[in-house]
């Protein structure tokens, strides 16, 4: 079959904002829209039928069964441009980059927006388990006696809403919870998590500094910066926080506030296109998808080190690298999403790890380490904060304009996700 | 920001009021709107020493205009053009009294006055008494003026951009122009093939687009036919998509200020576009202090913001192949840099440094392949970076011109439109003041 190369134009954010702050009222469409409305105000594509829009969020209102084509038709990108939703828990952004960048290649459209929102303020808020029930019961009825009858069975706990909660459907366990495992066994100190959120702090901030996020974010509702992140955070202010996860292994647990992503609302777009569709609209291209990957552990039953609920993205890594005949030195930056410091922190240890690597991975030995000089050095999840389907979005146009500003390159993406999903992904300009 | 005091006078009680206790009675002015005609009523039009010029009124028809050459007893005009270019003896101005007075009496509430002239050149001193005379006449006449109508003198070196002007000056786009000189001279000034679209094709960058003047900028030259990259800082980015998306432009965050700005312009440039044809150096800020309390920061902030960055941003385009032939640049001053402004020494330092910039690069920009350099001196417009005045001193400063009202941003608009519009090629290193005949100053 023949293909041809996906570019990545480029992208659109909204600053992300700390739960309940700046965009506490503000609801997955508005922010998906504006996200959009500031993509076309970036390149110009007002009325613009694209080939379509992907985009998804993890936390749903049921009223938003069609949030993409619904922010679509609010923006001004014309109403002829199909739209869809994804759901992929944090990998949703990778995901909708995935599915543009396929279908560019494979000839089916032109160009596309792949596209993730979170609110973790305006979170659906469903009404519990067996008032639902009581309330079908009710509706399914045919007489007002027997509806009446159905309702009378309604109990005030009954009215206690059910609020979504960060958590796995078959543990019960918070993500926190299940990576404070994670970062147990695979032997990851306070320190190194601290020094690595540090880093992602002041990289971001170097970042904004730069001018680097100038054409990359759309200020929303008088946010112009991430809210999360700390220009002054260091290891030693990191170090004064207590624990927030794994409380129960007492002195042993290193998980804090600062160490992990906050919950956080916004929302991030990426426009990609066949190189003739960017050429006839003068758009210039700042690198191109090459490859991915997608992995799943089984968290529920698997090894407790090395099944963790976080890990996958270590067993679609060399799937990835392999197909591609590639190693990790012949990239120029790798992105890491920082769900927690842990997580990326034994993300490492285990491509380092000989034992482990040929057992499970089944290699030769150790896939290799990550220069540190290459990760991460914009800043990632720790400083920006993590939307759940944004963070994709954010980091594929980041790493474009990386590579793009480095003159050419090759680059790594690396995202985990609940329900222990991970994925992986290549970019080179 | 709405001017209750101009809508209060305009309704029938306040009228009444305003007139019995002699407060100022401005007109609500008569402001181009698509599909207008040039013109509400006919134009008067006469010369001086003779019959008008056959070209003259071929451009007036042309414009639109229907041209009458008498103005009969309690016949009423809404515009008086008058070819004053024969005058070269105080005795030829008798001629001008002959033909205004009348003229003024029969013009119509938001009517035109237009004079041509030809500017001193030297050779005679009686001729050049005789034809800065006529800078006189106009200037005092446009004080005259009640209910909108405007005067305003073109010194006619070249008749090349002699029809854009004309379009400019007798519509509604130049309803804020009073009072004011303008020399069309020698340059490359093409007739556009749709007069209605007279930008189309271009490329324009305007700074400072997310509100305000520049936004209205922006706005009109889209109107026009540009496609517009409207430019703001990163912090001004949701107002400024919103611009972007209204007009069919692009967004483009930029601090014209930074370091980088000129060659992150050239780059973008480079790779979004065919080159650049218009620049409107519209960004602009105030940090006012009396010069006893100016701190160093307010002061290097205005120079860095108002002045340096249009220095370094034309510098760059000037020396690199991104600015197309017949490029057109407008840059904004204020009538602070003609006549100066209590508290504003740092404001008034770069607006007037402004006006320095410009007539200086004229000659660099017309060996740019015929390209023009022109600065507009606003007077008192309403916009947010006014509404920070005291509410007193607004009032007053509304008040204090020959229309007796603050400019819109769309007043400013339209002239730079004007003068980014190929027929103004004729136009350059000229300081056109939009202030409605401001009475501070110059
Ligand atoms: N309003 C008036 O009465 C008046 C009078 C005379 C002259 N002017 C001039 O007109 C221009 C526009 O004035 P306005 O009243 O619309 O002001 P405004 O304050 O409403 O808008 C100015 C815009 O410029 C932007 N800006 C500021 N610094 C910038 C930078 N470093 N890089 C890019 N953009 C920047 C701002 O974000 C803002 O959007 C200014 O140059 C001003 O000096 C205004």
């Amino acid at each position: 079959m023949n293909t041809r190369r996906a570019a990545i134009v480029g992208g659109n954010r909204i600053p992300f904002a700390r739960s309940n702050g700046p965009y506490a009222h503000a609801s997955n469409q508005d922010m998906l829209t504006a996200t959009l409305d500031g993509l076309v105000a970036r390149f110009g594509l007002q009325n613009e039928r694209l080939g379509e829009v992907a985009a998804g969020a993890v936390l749903k209102h049921s009223r938003d069964f069609n949030l993409t084509r619904e922010s679509v038709l609010g923006s001004r990108l014309s109403a002829e441009t199909p739209a869809y939703d994804v759901q992929q828990a944090c990998g949703t952004g990778l995901e909708t980059t995935i599915l543009v960048a396929n279908k560019i290649e494979l000839g089916q459209i032109e160009s596309g927006v792949a596209a993730g929102v979170d609110t973790t303020s305006d979170a659906p808020i469903a009404v519990n388990e067996d008032l639902r029930a009581v309330l079908l019961e009710a509706n399914r009825a045919k007489s007002v006696g027997a509806r009446l009858k159905a309702l009378a069975k309604i109990r005030p706990q009954q009215l206690v809403p059910s609020i979504p909660v960060n958590s796995e459907p078959r543990t019960g366990m918070s993500m926190g919870e299940h990576q404070a495992i994670t970062t147990i066994e695979w032997g990851i100190t306070r320190e190194a998590q601290d020094e690595l959120a540090a880093a992602s702090h002041q990289h971001l901030a170097a970042a904004y500094d730069r001018g680097f996020l100038d054409d990359l974010i759309t200020p929303y509702l008088g946010l112009s910066r991430d809210q999360n992140l700390r220009a002054d955070s260091s290891v030693e202010k990191l170090g004064k926080l207590s624990p927030a996860f794994g409380k129960a292994f007492g002195d042993e647990a290193t998980m804090t506030a600062g160490n992990s992503t906050p919950l956080t609302d916004g929302a991030a777009a990426v426009l990609l296109a066949s190189d003739e569709w960017a050429a006839q609209h003068k758009l210039p291209v700042l690198a191109y998808f090459v490859d991915a990957e997608t992995a799943a552990v089984d968290y529920v039953h698997g090894d407790r080190k090395e099944d963790g609920l976080l890990m996958a993205p270590v067993y679609a890594m060399p799937r990835l690298l392999q197909r591609n005949k590639l190693s990790f030195d012949d990239f120029d930056f790798i992105e890491i999403h920082e769900a927690f410091a842990g997580t990326v922190l034994a993300t490492l240890n285990a491509w380092e790890d000989d034992d482990f690597c040929r057992r499970r991975l089944g290699l030769d030995g150790a896939l290799g380490s990550v220069d540190r000089a290459k990760l991460n050095v914009n800043g990632s999840s720790l400083a920006a904060g993590h939307p759940f389907a944004a963070t994709g979005g954010r980091i594929v146009a980041s790493l474009a304009k990386m590579l793009h500003d480095n003159g050419g390159g090759r680059g790594l993406i690396s995202i985990c996700a609940a329900g222990g999903q991970g994925v992986v992904a290549i970019l080179e300009a | 920001m709405s001017d209750r005091y101009l809508n209060l006078v305009n309704s029938p009680l306040g009228s009444a009021v305003a007139s019995r206790v002699g407060l100022p009675q401005p007109a609500k002015l008569r402001r181009y709107a698509g599909g207008d005609p040039l013109l509400p009523g006919p134009a008067l039009l006469g010369a001086t020493g003779g019959k008008p010029a056959a070209a003259l009124r071929k451009l007036l028809t042309g414009a639109g205009a229907e041209v009458v050459d008498t103005l009969g007893e309690g016949e009423r005009v809404a515009a008086a053009v008058l070819d004053a270019r024969s005058v070269a003896a105080p005795a030829d101005l008798g001629a001008l009294r002959d033909f205004l007075a009348p003229a003024v009496k029969g013009l119509q509430a938001n009517g035109r006055v237009l004079v041509l002239g030809r500017l001193p050149d030297g050779k005679s001193v009686t001729a050049d008494a005789t034809r800065q005379a006529l800078d006189g006449i106009v200037r005092s006449l446009a004080k005259e003026l009640r209910r909108g109508a405007t005067a305003n003198l073109l010194w006619v070196e070249n008749e090349a951009s002699l029809g854009a002007a004309l379009r400019f000056f007798l519509s509604g786009k130049s309803a804020y122009v009073d009072g004011q000189p303008v020399v069309l001279g020698a340059g490359t000034a093409p007739d556009p093939t749709d007069w209605d679209q007279p930008l189309a094709g271009k490329t324009a960058l305007v700074t400072g687009a997310a509100r305000g003047i520049g936004a209205a900028i922006a706005g009109v030259l889209a109107r026009d036919g540009a496609k517009v990259i409207a430019a703001d800082l990163t912090q001004a980015g949701e107002t400024l998509a919103k611009v972007a998306n209204r007009l069919g432009g692009s967004a483009l965050h930029l601090d014209v200020a930074a370091a980088d700005a000129p060659p992150r312009l050239l780059d973008h440039l480079a790779a979004h576009t065919d080159g650049l044809d218009i620049l409107i150096h519209n960004a602009g800020i105030t940090r006012d202090k009396l010069m006893a309390n100016m701190k160093p920061e307010q002061w290097d902030s205005v120079l860095a913001v108002n002045l340096e960055s249009q220095l370094r941003i034309n510098d760059a385009l000037l020396g690199s192949d991104q600015l197309n032939p017949q490029a057109r640049v407008v840059c904004l001053s204020s009538t602070t840099g003609l006549s100066g402004n209590r508290g504003q020494t740092n404001y008034g330092a770069t607006k007037a440094g402004v006006i320095g910039l410009v007539r200086s690069s004229a000659a660099a920009f017309a060996k740019h392949g015929a390209s023009t350099i022109n600065a507009i001196a606003p007077g008192f417009i309403d916009t947010e970076m006014t509404a920070k005045m005291p509410l007193a001193t607004r009032e007053v400063a509304r008040r204090l011109s020959s229309l007796q009202q603050a400019g819109l941003p769309i007043d400013v608009a339209e002239a730079t439109a004007w003068l980014a519009s190929p027929g103004a090629g004729g136009v350059n290193g000229q300081v056109l003041r939009v202030c409605g005949q401001n009475l501070v100053g110059a």
